[in-house]
């Protein structure tokens, strides 16, 4: 072993899937007592890079060294025992068990006896050392995304695990939770740990990182010390071009009087949450933005409104007509449109093509001679045009959809909702995991509704958008709308607060 | 216009698409003749056998052909709800129901003319089919029970239905022993071709067979199954009845099978017996699992079973090879046919 040499050292690694070079002759290496930043836009090749160090995918090319000790990883089973450990976005805990048995059920050599009180003592200690505030007794299920991640953290630090490698950790969290996952970051460096923070958010990045390596189109660009860096230096080695960050217009275009949906004291009940007297109202020309926790009742809210799930008690009215017993089907031809947080799951059949699945959008539409035929030169204008309004040319319009990649996907699923000119679009995470340029020309397309007078029920996560583009805010939590701020009064941290229920 | 997808391409899309199937086919050959070898046969002289009389001879292929018409029919019988995402099982008893409704008719107006009866039968034998299936697609639809159990455990509901009848109430007197109804009017007959035992029957199963295609690539309701076959959540969401669909699918199916059985009843038996079907279903249900599901596709897989269905027959009065030995070598065809799917599905 080498005292001087790096945590984990990757040499001239390329990986390549088919044609895409995913990662391209790229050497980077981190070293223990530090926090390393790897930022990059989506499809800039830091998650292949990682799950290479992680033995997740095997590289064509290049080497791997572990305190400078050359190694073959050919599994995450061999990363774990060298002390490599990662972790992905998802957490994978078993939510009907506690804490204590799963993080036995990870152990090594684990007995055929269970010792969960001798866990929960090695879990407390652990706990309290980096500041993870875990209790060993709660059950999976009840913790929050910020939670169950730190729980993900005991895993790695119980199996001894000297390099983490965090997977875009903070896309779940909020800014509470992401400012305490930076201290505990903090303390494990101090102990001696290296740490891969991945990310594409610039300010995290030199929020907590000793040094920023930004990768592009599969190659290492640049590689600096948070202290060199600057927001400026970092957007040029992150894009080829001029920063893509679409001018975002506040220009208010003033609510109509007559809200386009109306719910009064509706409940409904939901596999996790239930929803409880929510009170809400969108207008013409506003985008209202719906704040919260993962979990705390969006998905439950939007399905209500869209006719998915029943209601429970309450009232729901659309475009000043009681809607409270309408079919999916007719909300949707009344003109209320959506945009799901999983649209491959939610909203498209992935093996049919991306004609077919705009097609799907708006049968009536595109269905001539009673249903025998389909116009589809009528689909495909429509479609290439609403393409077209999000910058995408060229479209595979005859290639299943589960080919295009995950941004384009969300692209399509714009163009198909907006092309039928909603009154009301319902909007669940519209940027969740795209790039920049692509989450740019999301919002643009919500401010372009907005604009034509649509009204945007908005559900998001990242809180910089929700102020960015809301003209109001309100927050839920466990079903109900606990607040409503004013996006230019309040602060992130205001409706953090409210998001977690935190005393002020 | 133009509608392509992974799903709707037939399997023999390519010329290597096509040699890679007969390589697949021709190695559960070898492995049968293995099979067959090891049982003290010579697997040479069975294959020579079975290819006399089955492809080798005029009257070899119309038998063969007279088997293909139920199979083809089963198989669409399960290709309409595997589409939208149902496995029905229950072929053999939608079958068993539609001889029995179709007879009905058959025995309540023998003096109608043929022109009259025989669609009468049709209709009446895709009504009870279709009745049959409804059971299990309602109860799954309404998600109390998996359409696997429910349709697989009306089979044997309905062979005993058949049973009952036969044995009771509609027992000729005339046939002694032998449990069957009375022989249909030459009225209730479905004519056959020349001196065969083909029946216009073959012309329904590709008319239908064709329909389908076109129905599903060309229509609106074409597009939502494949849609709800995909995704049938996303299909749901975006405002289509998916329970229609599953219902309206499966009673389709059901139906098809039912005239199925109309068919084997009114053309090969000429009346009801508890032999109507032996297991015609189920060779149904592999053909359309061989065949992806594609409505066309089904024919050329229909037609290759045929030929070991009747050849298995021969067998076992040549060779003394138990039918039953064919069905190892129906599994083998399955087995390494969904060995390559899945093996290009995961390459």
């Amino acid at each position: 072993m080498n005292a001087a040499a790096p945590a984990l050292e990757l040499r001239g690694i390329t990986k390549r899937f088919g044609d895409l070079v995913a990662n391209n002759r790229v050497d980077l290496a981190v070293r223990s007592g530090e926090v390393l930043a790897l930022l990059g836009e989506n499809g800039a090749g830091k998650s292949t890079l990682m799950k290479i160090a992680y033995g997740f995918l095997r590289a064509d090319a290049g080497t791997t060294l572990r305190d400078g000790t050359p190694v073959r990883i050919a599994s995450p089973q061999q990363a774990r025992r060298l002390g490599i450990g990662m972790l992905f976005q998802q957490a994978t805990l078993i939510p009907a068990f506690t804490v204590a048995e799963n993080l036995a059920l990870y152990l090594p050599g684990l007995p055929a006896l269970v010792d969960t009180g001798a866990i929960g003592a090695q879990v407390r200690d652990l706990s309290g050392r980096y500041g993870l505030a875990i209790d060993p007794g709660r059950r999976a299920g009840e913790l929050s995304a910020g939670e169950q991640q730190r729980v993900e953290v005991v895993k790695l630090l119980l199996a001894g695990s000297r390099v983490l490698i965090f997977d875009e950790p903070t896309s779940v969290l909020v800014p509470q939770e992401i400012t305490a996952l930076f201290a505990v970051f903090e303390r494990l460096r101090a102990d001696g740990h290296a740490i891969v923070f991945i990310t594409h958010k610039l300010a995290e990045a030199l929020a907590c990182a000793q040094r920023v390596a930004v990768m592009r189109a599969g190659r290492l660009t640049g590689l600096l010390a948070a202290s060199d860096a600057s927001e400026e230096r970092l957007i040029a080695l992150m894009f080829a071009s001029a920063p893509p960050a679409r001018p975002v217009r506040r220009v208010r275009v003033g609510a109509a009087a007559v809200p386009l949906l109306e719910l009064r004291r509706l409940g409904a009940i939901g596999a996790r949450v239930r929803l409880t007297d929510v009170d809400l109202q969108v207008r013409a020309g506003e985008i209202v933005g719906i704040a919260g926790v993962a979990g705390n009742g969006q998905r439950e809210l939007a399905d209500a409104i869209l006719g998915i799930a029943p209601t429970v008690g309450g009232t729901k009215r659309l475009f000043g007509e009681d809607a409270t017993a309408w079919s999916i089907a007719r909300i949707r031809a009344a003109g209320v449109a959506s945009i799901p947080e999983n649209p491959l799951g939610l909203a498209l059949a992935p093996r049919l093509t991306l004609e077919e699945n705009m097609a799907l959008g708006d049968l009536d539409r595109y269905t001539r001679r009673g249903g025998f035929a389909i116009d589809w030169p009528a689909v495909r204008n429509d479609l290439v045009r609403g393409l077209e309004r999000i910058d995408v040319r060229d479209a595979p319009l005859e290639r299943p959809i589960a080919t295009l990649s995950g941004g384009n996907v969300q692209r399509f699923v714009f163009a198909r909702e907006l092309a039928r000119d909603p009154k009301l679009l319902i909007a669940l995470y519209p940027t969740r995991g795209l790039d920049v340029l692509t989450a740019a020309a999301a919002q643009g397309e919500l401010l372009g509704a907005r604009d034509r007078r649509a009204g945007v029920l908005l559900f998001s996560q990242d809180l910089a958008e929700l102020l960015t583009l809301a003209d109001r805010i309100l927050v839920l939590r466990d079903g109900r709308i606990v607040g409503a701020v004013a996006p230019s009064t309040a602060t992130p941290y205001d409706i953090g607060r409210l998001m977690t229920g935190a005393a002020a | 216009m133009s509608v392509t997808t992974r799903h709707a391409a037939p399997p023999f899309a390519s010329l290597i698409e096509l040699a890679r199937w007969a390589g697949w086919i021709a190695l559960a050959f070898v492995l049968y003749a293995a099979v067959l070898a090891l049982f003290g046969h010579d697997p040479l002289l069975a294959y020579r056998d079975i290819w006399e009389n089955t492809l080798g001879s005029g009257y070899g292929l119309s038998e063969v052909l007279v088997k293909v018409i139920p199979l083809a029919l089963t198989a669409l019988a399960v290709t309409v709800p595997g589409r939208v995402g149902l496995v029905n099982v229950g072929g053999e008893g939608q079958l068993f129901i539609g001889a029995l409704t179709a007879t009905a008719v058959a025995l309540a107006w023998p003096a109608l003319p043929a022109i009259v009866l025989l669609p009468l039968m049709v209709l009446a034998g895709f009504g009870g089919g279709a009745a049959w299936a409804l059971v299990p697609a309602y109860l799954r639809a309404k998600g109390w029970l998996n359409e696997v159990f429910s349709t697989l455990l009306l089979n044997y509901l309905a062979v005993l239905a058949v049973q009952a009848l036969v044995f009771g109430p509609w027992r000729d007197p005339g046939s002694y022993n032998y449990p069957q109804s009375a022989v249909f009017s030459p009225s209730a007959v479905l004519p056959t071709l020349g001196d065969t035992r083909v029946h216009i029957g073959i012309f329904i199963a590709l008319a239908l067979a064709g329909a389908l295609w076109a129905v599903l690539r060309y229509t609106r309701w074409g597009l939502v199954v494949r849609a709800i076959g995909a995704n049938p959540e996303s299909a749901r969401r975006n405002g289509i009845p998916v329970t229609t669909y599953l219902l309206v699918a499966m009673a389709i199916g059901g139906g098809i099978a039912g005239v199925a059985g109309m068919a084997e009843a009114s053309a090969i038996a000429h009346r009801l017996g508890p032999g109507v079907s032996s297991g015609l279903g189920y060779i149904g249900f592999l053909a359309s699992w061989l065949a992806g599901h594609g409505p066309v596709t089904v024919l050329p897989i229909a037609f290759l079973l045929a030929i070991l269905t009747v050849g298995g027959d021969l067998l076992q009065i040549t060779q003394g090879v138990p039918y039953g030995a064919l069905n190892i070598l129906m599994a083998l065809i399955l087995f390494v046919v969904l060995a390559g799917r899945a093996r290009r599905a995961s390459g």
